[in-house]
């Protein structure tokens, strides 16, 4: 990304350049290196602790389950969706693209009863009649699969569907006219060109998908060892004073999500997406 | 990522073709899979949400709304959101511009720290920003149980938004123009207000309405910096948990609508502005 006209450094660049090394310093630099060395402060002794702990490794494998069966979901979902947004035509295709965004503006408690309202056991709308065929949503894994898939739906689909403008049709053309099948122009063709959007609006999703906390709070039920997920531990361990605990589990759920995104942004080839 | 200099002044690349091909009947099953997924997940529960506010009549909103807690929560969010909405979109205009414009060792790691608040459980950020700003803070700044800690946690959850959608833009954006008009005799000012802000309008507003819909909609982050004291530190997404945890739904419909409404002013307001400041460049 390196500018192709220097443009002259003035004291203006180095006033910028203060500002903006200081401002994320405060912000985001030195408290996070704060929480890393109070995980650490007496050696592997937190992480030991936490990981010994039933009530934490039940959240973890939770957490770890329901993360994957959102992505999951958020990644078909999201693929089909971005393809039919741009490559097809039909009725209400802007309305649609414009209440994809709408889970990132809604707020996970609002999330949280939505759910409710739609699934909870006793008096939500669909709930009693699921429950009758014995599929417990609510204070159960599925709800909290759900509400997981709500709060991160549109970050695969926000990272594929620029790309998918961009590198328009003729490439699926020409692999069509030559006499390939729908299914193999996807694999050979569209797939890898999307692929790094695709892998990061992934990484994504699972960041905000391991780390989801309101939302889950409202569907889960909250009971440990059961519904307890990995960022409710974090919330108990700490009001309950256990925070070394509570900084162990933090640490090793903002390890996965940082290591993840690291990786994509080195691996990701600089000439990202695009042919130009 | 290379910059396109073939692109013509001021305008980004967008969409190309906006016609697509009409749906086959594969396809067609495929976005009937789809929309019924998405309304299942999302639209009808939402729609529950709004219908289980108003079931009631107005009576049950205006109980809500009157009930001094929670306009108290209102207020702190709204307000709170709207200073962070306004310093991202200088601050985060500004780190967008050194991020592209300017070269220095270590700029690729800002990179990632600036995806850090989006990337980290929000319970976690709460506590990273207890461990320096709260009790044992090793500047002598404790800022737990007070305003100013929503206010950090907000300026915190939201870094990213504005950044992310400036960015882009400010790649793609042509150096000739500013160039022409420097050489034409503009000074650095009149270049930024009158050929750089206009072409990043858009993208600024996009990013503010994220941060600002971020914003007023924030828990997790606040649950162990805030304190969640009433009148004081409560936002209204904490009302509302208080209120589902009571049992009382209707009430936390109608706040929920509340929050939903003001997001959807704020978005539509923003898109406002921004097509002034792009036609008045």
């Amino acid at each position: 990304m390196a500018s192709h006209l220097k443009q002259p450094r003035t004291a203006g660049t180095f006033v910028r350049r203060t500002l903006v090394i200081g401002y994320l310093f405060l912000l985001v630099i030195w408290p996070v290196a704060l929480v890393v060395q109070k995980t650490f402060e007496g050696g592997l002794d937190n992480l030991q602790t936490a990981l010994s702990d039933p009530v934490v490794t039940d959240a973890l494998q939770l957490t770890v389950i329901v993360a994957l069966w959102a992505v999951a979901i958020n990644t078909v979902f999201g693929v089909g969706i971005s393809l039919l947004l741009v490559r097809y035509d039909f009725p209400g295709r802007g309305a649609l693209s414009a209440l994809i965004d709408l889970p990132l503006s809604v707020s996970p408690v609002v999330v949280g009863l939505a759910l409710l309202l739609a699934y909870g056991g006793s008096n939500g709308t669909f709930g009693p009649a699921l429950e009758d065929v014995g599929l417990q949503i609510a204070f159960a894994t599925p709800g909290i699969v759900m509400a997981t898939a709500f709060v991160s739906l549109p970050l695969v689909i926000r990272e594929i569907v620029p790309v998918l403008q961009e590198i328009g049709t003729e490439q699926e053309q020409a692999a069509t006219s030559l006499g390939a099948g729908p299914w193999q122009t996807f694999w050979r063709i569209t797939l890898p060109s999307i692929k790094w959007a695709l892998v990061y609006g992934v990484v994504l999703s699972l960041a905000r998908a391991l780390g989801e906390f309101g939302a889950v709070k409202i569907v889960s039920g909250n009971v440990a060892r059961q519904t307890q997920t990995a960022t409710l531990v974090v919330e108990q361990k700490y009001q309950d004073f256990e925070q070394g605990s509570a900084y162990a589990t933090s640490f090793l759920l903002a390890l996965i999500a940082v290591a993840a995104l690291v990786v994509v942004t080195i691996l990701r080839p600089k000439d990202n997406t695009d042919g130009d | 990522m290379t910059l396109d200099t073939s692109v013509a002044p001021g305008v980004v690349r967008k969409r190309r073709a906006r016609s697509g091909a009409p749906l086959t009947r594969s396809s067609g099953l495929g976005l009937g899979v789809a929309l019924t997924w998405f309304s299942l997940l999302v639209l009808i529960p939402l729609c529950l949400v709004v219908i289980q506010s108003i079931d009631g009549g107005w009576a049950t909103f205006r109980e809500t709304l009157t009930n001094p807690q929670t306009a108290a929560a209102l207020r702190l969010t709204v307000s709170q959101a709207l200073i962070v909405t306004a310093i991202n979109i200088v601050m985060g205009t500004v780190i967008a511009w050194v991020l592209v414009r300017d070269d220095f060792p270590g700029k690729r790691l800002l990179e990632v720290v600036i995806d850090i608040p989006f990337a980290l459980p929000t319970i976690v950020a709460g506590l990273v920003l207890l461990s320096l700003y709260g009790p044992d803070s090793p500047l002598g700044v404790n800022v737990a149980n007070t305003e100013r800690s929503v206010f950090l946690a907000l300026l915190f959850v939201t870094l990213p938004f504005v950044v992310r959608t400036v960015q882009p833009v400010l790649m793609e954006l042509d150096r000739d123009v500013e160039e022409a008009a420097a050489s034409l005799g503009a000074s650095r000012f009149t270049t930024l207000r009158r050929i750089i802000l206009p072409s990043l309008a858009p993208a600024i507003t996009a990013g503010a309405a994220l941060s600002f819909a971020r914003g007023i909609s924030e828990y997790g982050s606040l649950v162990l910096l805030s304190g969640n004291l009433p009148m004081k530190t409560e936002v209204a997404s904490v009302r509302i948990l208080t209120y589902i945890e009571n049992g009382n739904e209707a009430a936390a419909a109608s706040v929920a609508t509340i929050l939903l409404l003001v997001a959807l002013a704020a978005i539509v307001l923003l898109q406002l502005v921004s097509t002034w400041v792009a036609r008045r460049g």
